[in-house]
């Protein structure tokens, strides 16, 4: 998607009615199909009116065309009762709950894997990337190696060979490879104890909020103490040792914050802790493994178009090589990575659909394979998840350009 | 590849709903005639119902009730294209006219009928859903299921029924998903299942698919009905008709006694008034429907009766070795029973 979201920016709007109005002061008065704003103007209502009435004449046109052939459109199926299992859901779920929480349910298990995905997908990259620029051989020379070769298979192989090939070969939940006894990686999933709510849950709660607080107050201070004497202040540190000092003495005094649910063996399955299902597993690793490929690439161009003059710049002024690479680099690199990496991200919330080869039950799987079939109501389910996926992409898309438009160069 | 045919069937459904006009009686059979075959829906790969042979020759008894359609149409039973649909693409491949019947082991059920504007012509199988076990588990009945995880064709009535049934029977389970009949399959050979659950007639189908049949066993619970028929879509009686008489035609010659080696002699020389009727030795009622008026005796020679199309594909001489069970005619201890030519 070269561009992107960007492109709208570089669109040009011909006639704004703004610029029309300032220009008929003092121009000859009256219509004329020969003024060219006139006709501007004109083909752009004739243009709006055509989009409609064939949006209108398409939708009439469906809708009796439905009617004629006995079926039932509208959106009302959406309160019947689904009647159908799932198998992961964040909220809860029971057979007899409408088809409208299925939808939910879809979306949240889709919106899981995103943020999942997108959150390693760029540690991963941003790590390849810079290995890929390393000057110790080895390194990056496997990092080329594995640029070249997970950017070059089709995600959906890649996916069926995490969940067909990797997970489903693993052994079952009595053999289970299991990690301190407390995780266990078997051919259901991935089995680790619980968090739950516990005596100092709320208590640890509140000393989160307060610790955040207590470092903008810091971060405040120091910024204004660092421009009007020039001394830094070792912000990061501090920072962290009052999120671990002030939660830390909350769970002294009031008790721990979680209570641990350990996964156990009961018939044929483990019982309690939280379980990562193989197709949650798989799906994630894969979606993570080829985005994180794009991503190096775009990390490494961005770093790469950074000038070395830059480095030598800051390195005569005084500066040692930590903040060089923090205060001048990265930042300039970054005005670099945005743009594409945006693109990235809204492939790799796309991609997510890819899941239903695996039976994972996100919005493709459940709402526009399972729902739509028993239902029969293939264009509203369509139109519905389609809707989804393109409010999903649009607010990965606005996030980003916010974060670019923060980030871009302030041309004084 | 599914995704991608799911989507298109889905796309085609929008578009052909978008622009073209609405069907009308007669107007299938037209079609048909015109194109010079029938374009016939059926499953992804089930033995016995629909699978392709090594010639790459679709066969099963939903496979033979389209080519018997087409011997009463044609005369040719040969005059038929299949389409492979998954369970999930069966309906809108059907709605937007890519097939013009889905023989595809379907399950007849009222919302199906009443809300999908598609209709039901009759039962080719009666089936239910039970359950296929891996014998390492010990399971002896489906009661014992409790926890189990299950593996379930998506998009399926058995995914409403088995919540059924556990609910009815206070027991917990899990249950994956999968778009294919051969991914479940797989996801039960390597232990991601319990077991795996299905119409009863597809579990003997999937078992003898897997790689050490005998390591499975099907429980003998039947926990639903599932009457598997061939589908249409509303608004077209006449073409309704034809295929619902096809398989009717089909029954009557097994309960006739009519097969596909006497059904020449018969036409010519029977005494019976109800076989030569069947036969079109008298009356028009073939061209009632709007067919040859030896259209039956097109269908059971070159295709067979019901109980031959039935041991052909699925009986004891098949690996499936089905017993006829509840498919045996009216008179023979089951419940298959169609009404009378005349």
């Amino acid at each position: 998607m070269p561009g992107g979201p960007y492109a709208a920016r570089r669109c040009y709007i011909p006639f704004l009615p703004g610029h029309f109005m300032q220009n008929q002061i003092g121009a000859p008065k009256g219509f004329s199909l020969t003024d060219p704003r006139v006709r501007a103007w004109l083909f752009q209502i004739i243009t709006i009116v055509a989009v409609v009435a064939l949006g209108w004449f398409l939708f009439k046109n469906t809708q009796t065309n439905l009617q004629h052939r006995g079926i039932t459109s509208g959106f009302e199926f959406l309160q019947r009762s689904a009647g159908f299992g799932i198998a992961q859901h964040l909220i809860d779920y029971t057979e007899s709950d409408s088809y409208a929480r299925v939808f939910v349910i879809g979306l949240l298990n889709t919106l899981l894997v995103t943020g999942i995905g997108l959150v390693l997908a760029t540690l991963l990259g941003f790590i390849i990337g810079v290995a890929r620029l390393s000057s110790n051989w080895m390194i990056n020379k496997l990092a080329t190696v594995y640029v070249e070769t997970f950017r070059n298979i089709p995600p959906l192989l890649q996916i069926l060979f995490w969940y067909f090939a990797v997970f489903l070969t693993m052994p079952g939940p009595r053999g289970s490879h299991s990690l301190w006894n407390m995780f266990y990686l078997s051919n259901r999933g991935l089995n680790m104890p619980a968090a739950l709510k516990a005596d100092g849950t709320w208590p640890f709660l509140i000393a989160v909020v307060i610790a955040i607080v207590a470092i903008g107050v810091m971060v405040k201070w120091a910024n204004k103490r660092f421009e009007d004497t020039g001394v830094p202040f070792h912000k990061f540190w501090t920072g962290l040792a009052l999120l671990i000092v002030i939660p830390g003495l909350s769970a002294l005094v009031f008790g721990s914050p979680v209570h641990w649910e350990m996964p156990e063996l009961r018939g044929f399955n483990f019982v309690g802790g939280w379980v990562m299902i193989p197709e949650l597993l798989a799906l994630t690793l894969a979606l993570t493994v080829y985005t994180a490929a794009f991503i190096a690439e775009i990390v490494r161009s961005g770093i790469k178009s950074v000038s070395h003059g830059q480095t030598e710049a800051a390195r005569s002024l005084g500066l040692r090589p930590g903040p060089t690479l923090r205060k001048v680099i990265i930042p300039q690199a970054l005005r670099v990575i945005i743009p594409p990496l945006t693109s990235q991200y809204l492939n790799l919330a796309k991609n997510s659909s890819l899941a239903a080869g695996i039976g994972y039950p996100e919005m493709v799987s459940l709402f526009a394979g399972t729902v739509l079939n028993q239902t029969g109501q293939a264009i509203e389910v369509i139109a519905i998840t389609m809707s989804v996926y393109l409010a999903i992409s649009i607010s990965i898309s606005l996030l980003m350009n916010w974060y670019n438009k923060r980030i871009a160069l302030i041309e004084r | 590849m599914k995704m991608l045919k799911s989507t298109l069937a889905v796309l085609t459904a929008a578009t052909v709903l978008g622009v073209s006009s609405f069907a009308q009686a007669g107007a299938t059979l037209d079609a048909i005639q015109k194109k010079g075959f029938i374009q016939c829906g059926v499953s992804d790969g089930l033995p016995g119902f629909s699978v392709p042979d090594a010639t790459g020759k679709i066969q099963g008894i939903d496979a033979d009730v389209c080519r018997a359609v087409a011997a009463a149409v044609f005369g040719d039973a040969t005059k038929v294209k299949f389409s492979q649909l998954n369970a999930k693409e069966r309906f809108t491949a059907l709605q937007s006219g890519e097939i013009d019947v889905l023989s595809r082991n379907t399950t007849w059920t009222s919302s199906r009928d009443a809300g999908m504007g598609l209709i039901f012509t009759g039962v080719t199988y009666y089936d239910g859903v039970g359950f296929l076990a891996n014998k390492k588990l010990g399971v002896k009945s489906a009661k014992e299921l409790d926890g189990a995880t299950i593996c379930i064709q998506a998009g399926t009535t058995t995914e409403l029924n088995v919540s059924d049934y556990f609910r009815a029977n206070g027991l917990k389970y899990t249950p994956i998903t999968f778009d294919t009949s051969d991914e479940s399959a797989k996801a039960l050979e390597s232990g991601r299942c319990d077991v795996l659950t299905s119409d009863k007639s597809q579990l003997y189908a999937q078992r003898s698919k897997l790689a050490t049949p005998t390591d499975y066993v099907v429980l003998p619970e039947t926990i639903s009905k599932e009457p598997l028929g061939p589908v249409v879509r509303k608004g077209d009686e006449e073409w309704l008709n034809i295929v619902k008489w096809t398989l009717f035609a089909m029954l009557d010659a097994e309960e006739a006694g009519i097969t596909s080696k006497n059904v020449v002699e018969e036409a010519k020389s029977t005494k019976n008034p109800d076989v030569a009727r069947l036969l079109g030795a008298d009356g028009e009622y073939g061209k009632d429907l709007k067919l040859p008026n030896d259209w039956v005796v097109k269908i059971v020679s070159q295709v067979g009766n019901y109980g031959e199309v039935f041991e052909k594909n699925l009986g004891k001489g098949t690996p499936l070795a089905i017993d006829r069970g509840l498919n045996a005619l009216w008179n023979n201890g089951g419940i298959q029973y169609a009404p009378p030519v005349r």
